[in-house]
């Protein structure tokens, strides 16, 4: 990835990369982009609850996941809610995620994908079990995990790496540095110029001229500029991009609001897979 | 059948389990080379090689986390924990994943995790080397919890454990590690969770116990006036509701013993459960007989906190005398 930010300001493709790949690449960050900027907006109306912002990560976690098949692992934290949609995950899944309905919980095994990890930093472990798992089993399978700055400090994100540095497991670990622990400073390669999630007032923490020179920066304008130096994109392809994502997200919103109130009993299924017979005392 | 320590069994349960299914995994500090500080893993990484007998970074949480994706890659971790007090920092994984990604993936995904250690006092040990944290296991939803008191129920209980698609924690009380020696059956020996075991047949008092306190109510059984029924609890969850009721009913005063602190310890729940199911049965209060709200003390001053058969008399004549 250290490759392609020089490349954005200039005139090739990188090498590995062609216009398809470039297509698919703006696609899916117009995809995420979209997703967060509707998820943001039914927050305000009161139709998802409190919800973690991903504005201007797009590149990152599209960027890191275009390199993985469909075999490989990826185990998010709350920022990469979305990354899902990268694979077909419907974005009604996500919404319902955030909406607290059960249904926002798929199957990791269906999508080789993690559950959305909130404590920080306890899904590295995760991803280095899955990791070296799979290579006890001979099966050619890479996990990925993303995790922010702040989770460095955490001792799962330690243990998690240092177990597989000593099983040689195929683990790839993506820190996604955007400056911030919600309101620590920490060192950087881009900046959260947007709140930790919708509950969070940044101006308590923030210089507001450096939020908007970041603003200016952000990667899925400064990839379009590319694309269209390359001639890859025009007003027409960038509109259709655009269109697909927004009638994905209300096709989405739709499908989500449309599903029934979870059912009351779901509170005692799944928990376990041989429950025990006293489960309903209370 | 033969004649095992209750180590032995743990031992015998783990090369059967291995054995009988190629995606069983033990895993832990010390368990491979070495075959485990109290060689309760001796000979498998010999017999089933170092990718099933994996000695793990000194990690506790970091390695039942890797558990938890062990589980996702189609293994079936068994965890050993080396000692009790060692276990604390593994309890955010236990708590925050390890009890709820079933219930996340709404039951697609099962996560058959073992988790095995010794556990309690009399040993003579310095600090944090004789805890007894049942309590926090069974609260935690999506756990399940067993305690062997004898060498065949640790066999039994041990592989009903690896064999079940649910997290259990078993905790093996060392103070019986090496004795006394008890008869094992050979081969595969499944003891099934939620079912107690009436270890002594009574009938005016009802003793409630498990692990190590199993045997220290037994004694006192043998040395008390009245009547008494030990019951080893065994399955703290699943719990045996019917064992542990029935013989209220039949005696009507309980007496309930455990080493873990007295304050919402799984003592509590037991007298929670016969106040609400047996009211009537009961012709005395119920009394238990557990360890203190402190620390565990300096090894020199053990035998005044661990309760002792002393103690069982007394609370076993305040029920029948009421």
């Amino acid at each position: 990835m250290a490759q392609v930010l020089p490349a954005l300001d200039g005139d090739s493709v990188p090498e590995g990369l062609d216009e398809h790949d470039l297509l698919e690449l703006y696609r899916r960050m117009v995809l995420l982009r979209v997703f967060d900027e509707r998820a943001v907006v039914y927050h305000r109306q009161g139709r998802i609850g409190t919800y973690a912002l991903f504005w201007n990560h797009e590149a990152i976690q599209v960027g890191a996941s275009y390199a993985l098949r469909d075999s490989d692992w990826i185990f998010p934290s709350y920022r990469e809610s979305a990354i899902g949609l990268v694979r077909g995950l419907p974005p009604a899944t996500v919404l319902q995620w955030w909406r607290g309905h059960p249904s926002g919980w798929w199957s990791p095994a269906e999508w080789n994908l993690g559950s959305i990890c909130v404590p920080i930093a306890t899904h590295v472990p995760h991803a280095a079990g899955l990791a070296w798992g799979k290579k006890l089993h001979g099966e050619d399978v890479v996990a990925m995990v993303f995790f922010g700055d702040g989770a460095t400090s955490e001792g799962a994100f330690h243990e998690g790496v240092n177990l597989a540095a000593v099983m040689e497991a195929p683990l790839v670990l993506v820190c996604n540095n955007n400056q911030w622990a919600i309101s620590t400073l920490i060192e950087a390669v881009h900046y959260r110029a947007t709140p930790h999630a919708t509950a969070d007032n940044p101006r308590l923490y923030i210089d507001l001229e450096r939020v908007e020179q970041e603003r200016e920066r952000e990667c899925l304008g400064r990839f379009e500029r590319y694309l269209r130096r390359l001639r890859v994109v025009d007003d027409d392809v960038v509109e259709r991009t655009r269109r697909a994502a927004e009638d994905a997200m209300r096709a989405a919103i739709a499908a989500a609001e449309a599903e029934p109130r979870p059912d009351p009993e779901l509170v005692f299924r799944h928990a376990y897979a041989d429950p025990p017979p006293n489960l309903r005392d209370g | 059948m033969a004649e095992l320590s209750l180590v032995e069994a743990v031992n015998d349960a783990l090369h059967t389990e291995l054995a009988r299914d190629g995606s069983v995994l033990v895993l832990g500090e010390d368990v491979g080379r070495a075959g485990g500080v109290f060689r309760a893993t001796a000979g498998l990484q010999q017999r089933f090689g170092r990718d099933r007998c994996v000695d793990t970074p000194l990690a506790e949480a970091g390695f039942l986390g890797a558990a938890v994706g062990l589980c996702m890659a189609g293994w079936r971790p068994v965890c050993e924990m080396q000692y009790d007090a060692f276990s604390y920092p593994c309890l955010d994984q236990l708590i925050t994943h390890v009890g709820r990604y079933r219930w996340r993936t709404r039951g697609r995904m099962d996560f058959p995790i073992t988790i095995r250690m010794p556990y309690g006092g009399g040993v003579r040990a310095p600090e944090l080397h004789e805890d007894s944290p049942e309590a926090y296991y069974v609260h935690t939803p999506g756990i399940k919890v067993a305690v062997p008191a004898t060498p065949a129920d640790a066999k039994g209980l041990l592989s009903a454990a690896i064999r079940d698609p649910d997290p259990v924690v078993v905790f093996e009380p060392k103070l019986h590690y090496r004795a006394p020696r008890g008869e094992v059956p050979a081969g595969e020996h499944v003891v099934p969770l939620g079912r107690g075991r009436v270890a002594r047949v009574g009938d005016d008092v009802t003793l409630l116990a498990y692990g190590a306190m199993v045997a220290v109510c037994e004694r006192a059984a043998e040395a008390a006036d009245a009547s008494c029924e030990v019951v080893d609890i065994r399955s703290l969850r699943p719990l045996d509701e019917e064992a542990i009721l029935g013989s209220v009913a039949k005696t009507g005063r309980v007496v309930i013993v455990h080493e873990a602190p007295r304050t919402a310890g799984f003592g509590a729940e037991l007298a929670a459960l016969v106040a609400e199911k047996a009211m009537l049965d009961l012709r005395a209060p119920v009394v238990r007989v557990t360890g203190y709200d402190v620390p565990f003390p300096h090894w020199q001053i053990e035998d005044a906190y661990l309760p002792s058969v002393e103690r069982v008399l007394a609370a076993v004549d305040r029920v029948a005398a009421y």
